[in-house]
């Protein structure tokens, strides 16, 4: 397999440890004189777009960045829960940058490349000295030093963590960065603004066409080069752990006008979700990885037993993960167990009232911290009240937000009943193809985060997301970014009265108008809906051939009855948050076919991708290296028409192998 | 469940609003409340009205953006919680729900229950944070942080930025958010070297902000659904006095 001429992904000559240490040395760079006079334009304000434009301004370049939240601290890189690796070998067991890597490309299924996962590794200390340098404040132990747990995949404890709520913490050191760089002027912020399109000038991407989301008016900005920090795709499946305005629209616009679309159909549905209760449901929540350190995953031995949790004797209880993957037990990685409850819960071992769930029972952990306490304390006869007491002090100081996120959906205490759980769509390794320096293949047109498709494979590890987009911001595009703005250090800023940025602006304009004179009889969310059931049955934890093909036609139905009956209310030069989720689902309706082609091109099974034709004995995925050890680039040529193009995947530091977790 | 809500509509910033009744039926009590209001504004666009405009986004407590008044509560009537993560099991069949939007000089409404709250934004930007380039940090363990102050820094950095305090307090005070901001980083060890400009620039901001006074009824803290302490005001006041006082400019 040769990769494709049309795909350069410029990775720097030398050793792999080596390679990103050369490439910083010796990277063009732009003079603070110029920097000056280059303006750069980051959409999105999660962890890689607050990093970035944060990190761009402080070098000296004009940044102007775009939100559509009400203020760029609540993007959705706010709910990250668990926390964030580094191989920062603070707990003395062994991990090391080569380890990181490792483990990051084996987690992906070996289906990552080896020079970007190795930079990750290499840069993720620094996003912790960063961090707490910027006053975020870490858990930490008695000694004043920083704590750190484990999360699955891994044999070390990495993962740096702020209670059940290590997301936001790291969001808002990065927000409070991005604040103070507004304050000084160095970047203009707009926030409830969406990105409506791409401006090319002479095929490069020159700037974008925005809209007011509050006025309804649609605005021009020029950029030197645009990095696209806009998260993940998952809500095309409309139940999703993202949050509800999370969306396609500004990756997708990019694809339309020339960059490809990296591996869409890797989705990560993560295990451990609290199970939708009904048809009103608007969107899923995440019960952190974290939750997997202490608690253990088991369903009745018998099926359809319809007894309560406590009423089930040990004995009659199948901690299924810890039978089937001894060495890792409750900590494989997410795909793995995903698929391990959805195979119990379609042999008749679910439990709840939709049988579509498992349990997450914390009674062992509780009772064991109760037994560590009450050492400390010198109580040698402690009753069991006592441990139980104690122990539920610890579970609470670990995870009490979650324990309390649990209660409040649910109605249900988890101190005292098992948490039910099932697997849910959490977020997309697929995304953009970027080379090296996180170019797509649109000159100056950039993709930072979970907006790219680059380092997690096809299944990424817990707390890797918060790594990869803080080291994309902070750590990569503030060096890579030179490689391409030295070249343009005599481009002047072109007005936005260019020919180019008025036709973008009239067909985005026209767009919206189509969309508001359709006035049909159902709302945006019905067709949101049915993308969704279509996406989650057919091209969801399970695909098959069959299904695929079936799905890629119902889609191309669906979105031909949105274009002629979706109904719009009000007027599109107000604010009018029916009329943006509308222009969403029109683009999650192309997305999801496109998802579907490339589920069906991929004739093996690898991570989050579960082909049922191509499965071991035991039921594990059964990838073809021989065959798809690339990623699959798209090209969109025009409505329903896809060009594929390949990367090949070398492994030159890794020797490539049957993942096993056994 | 049925129930009657009473909902606030106002087109934009610019015009008068006014209450509207809606009856809504068939409601489970495992909705969060916005999906109740979800089935209210599915029934409206098939009825060919316009549906009610409110923020929301994560749903599920952390990002902040969800901001209503219920009943006249903030969030509503249970401790600790945001709006998308009050259920309707808290509510009985027959209920009257009255909803408006948060109400303060420094929150314009956008539309129905819909308010701009980018005055936070530039609080934040007057100092809530630390000078630190990108770049400049040293190894994380070399600055070791008692473990008590630590989950201190941390209970006040757990601010949403929601806005509900501003909401419960009869003056639209802002001194609760501020205050969270400016006691983290005045309990860290990071936030030293900044530590009296913080104090000041951030209150001064607020005042711009059309933020009014700070009477200690205690209401914000009691309507705060991440718990932020009173005790954070009583810092920034001796932040603030502290630092206006040993002020340069003030000499």
């Amino acid at each position: 397999m040769a990769t494709s001429p049309r795909l350069d992904a410029k990775i720097p000559d030398g050793q792999l440890s080596e390679k990103w240490t050369k490439f910083r040395s010796t990277v063009p760079l732009v003079n603070p004189a110029n920097k000056r006079n280059i303006e750069i334009i980051v959409v999105g304000t999660g962890l890689a777009g607050a990093s970035a434009a944060a990190s761009l301004a402080e070098m000296g370049y004009k940044v102007k960045a775009f939100c559509f939240q009400d203020s760029p601290r609540r993007a959705h890189s706010i709910a990250a829960q668990g926390g964030v690796n580094a191989a920062k070998n603070y707990q003395n067991d062994g991990d090391s940058v080569y380890r990181l890597f490792y483990d990051t490309i084996k987690g992906g299924d070996y289906r990552a490349r080896e020079a970007n996962v190795h930079r990750l590794s290499e840069v993720s200390g620094n996003i912790i000295d960063q961090c707490v340098a910027q006053g975020v404040p870490f858990a930490r132990e008695y000694g004043g030093l920083l704590s750190n747990r484990s999360f699955g995949g891994t044999q070390v404890q990495r993962t740096f963590y702020a209670a059940g709520q290590t997301g936001q913490q790291l969001l808002l050191g990065a927000y409070s960065a991005l604040q103070r760089q507004v304050g000084l002027g160095n970047v203009t912020m707009y926030t409830r603004h969406e990105m409506m399109d791409v401006v090319m000038v002479d095929g490069k991407a020159r700037g974008i066409i925005a809209r007011d989301l509050i006025s309804g008016k649609l605005e021009r900005h020029f950029g030197h080069a645009v990095l696209l920090c806009t998260g993940g795709y998952g809500n095309v499946f409309y139940l999703s752990t993202n949050a509800m305005g999370s969306n396609v629209t500004a990756a997708w616009k990019a694809h339309k006008k020339g960059a490809f679309f990296g591996n869409p159909c890797y989705t990560q549905i993560h295990p451990t979700c609290i199970p939708v209760s009904g048809d009103h449901q608007s969107k899923l929540t995440l019960m952190s990885e974290s939750l997997r350190n202490d608690g253990r995953i088991w369903v009745p031995k018998k099926p359809n037993d319809t007894r309560p949790a406590n009423q089930i004797p040990e004995d009659e209880r199948d901690y299924y993960l810890e039978r089937r993957y001894p060495a890792f037990g409750n900590l494989v990685p997410r795909d793995i167990a995903s698929r391990a409850a959805k195979e119990r819960c379609d042999a008749g071992y679910g439990v709840g009232a939709s049988k579509k769930a498992v349990y997450l029972d914390y009674a062992a952990a509780i009772l064991r911290y109760g037994r560590v306490e009450a050492t400390k304390r010198g109580m040698h006869n402690a009753s069991n009240e006592e441990l139980q007491v104690m122990g539920k002090e610890v579970v609470k100081e670990k995870y009490g937000n979650l324990f309390d996120m649990y209660k409040q959906i649910t109605g249900e205490d988890p101190y005292e009943v098992p948490m039910r759980i099932y697997p849910a769509v959490h977020y997309t390794m697929g995304g953009l193809w970027v080379d090296y320096n996180l170019m797509t293949t649109v000159p100056g047109l950039y993709a930072l985060g979970e907006a790219n498709f680059s380092d997690h494979g096809a299944n990424r590890l817990g707390a890797s997301a918060l790594m990869q987009g803080l080291a994309d911001g902070y750590f990569v595009i503030p060096y890579t970014i030179g490689a391409y703005l030295s070249g343009d250090i005599r481009t002047k800023a072109i007005p936005t009265d260019a020919p180019e940025f008025v036709a973008a602006e009239k067909a985005v304009q026209d767009t919206i108008d189509k969309l508001m004179s359709i006035q049909g009889t159902k709302s945006v969310d019905y067709y949101h809906k049915k993308l969704g059931l279509i996406m989650w049955d057919k091209c969801g934890m399970a695909r098959n051939e069959v299904g695929l093909k079936e799905a890629i036609e119902e889609i191309k139905a669906l979105r031909k009855e949105f274009w002629s009956n979706v109904r719009i209310p009000g007027d599109a030069n107000e604010f009018n948050p029916e009329l943006e989720k509308a222009g969403r689902v029109a683009d999650f309706l192309e997305l999801g076919e496109l998802m579907c082609i490339d589920a069906l091109n991929r004739n093996e099974s690898c991570g989050g991708h579960f082909r049922e034709e191509y499965q071991t004995e035991e039921g594990e995925a059964k990838r073809d290296d021989e065959n798809y050890a690339y990623v699959a680039a798209w090209e969109y040529k025009g409505d329903s028409d896809y060009e594929l193009h390949k990367e090949e995947l070398v492994y030159e530091n890794i020797k490539i192998a049957q993942r096993s977790y056994k | 469940m049925n129930l009657t809500l009473k909902v606030w509509r106002q087109k934009n910033t610019n015009t008068e609003g006014n209450f509207e009744n809606y009856d809504v039926q068939g409601i489970s009590e495992d909705m969060s409340f916005l999906e109740m209001f979800d089935v209210l504004n599915e029934r409206l666009i098939n009825d060919g009205k316009e549906p009610i405009a409110f923020d929301h986004d994560c749903r599920e407590g952390i990002c902040g953006m969800c901001s209503m008044y219920i009943n006249g509560s903030p969030h509503g009537p249970n401790r600790g919680v945001t709006t998308c993560q009050l259920h309707m099991r808290s509510f009985k069949s027959g209920d009257t729900i009255t909803v408006e939007p948060w109400r303060a000089a420094a929150f314009p409404v956008i539309k129905d229950l819909t308010v701009n709250r980018s005055s936070f934004d530039r609080i934040i930007s007057a100092g809530g944070f630390v000078s630190v380039n990108t770049g400049n940090a040293q190894d994380a363990n070399a600055l070791p942080i008692a473990k008590e102050k630590a989950d201190e820094a941390f209970a006040a950095a757990a601010c949403i930025g929601c806005g509900a305090c501003v909401a419960a307090c009869k003056n639209a005070s802002a001194m609760l958010f501020t205050s969270a901001k400016i006691s983290q980083l005045a309990l860290l060890p990071q936030g030293q070297a900044e530590r009296e400009m913080r104090a000041e620039k951030m209150v001064a901001q607020m005042d711009i902000e059309g933020f009014g006074a700070c009477t200690n009824t205690g209401a914000c803290e009691a309507e705060c659904p991440k718990g932020i302490s009173l005790e954070n005001i009583a810092r920034m006041n001796r932040e603030y006095f502290g630092a206006v006082l040993s002020s340069k400019e003030h000499e």
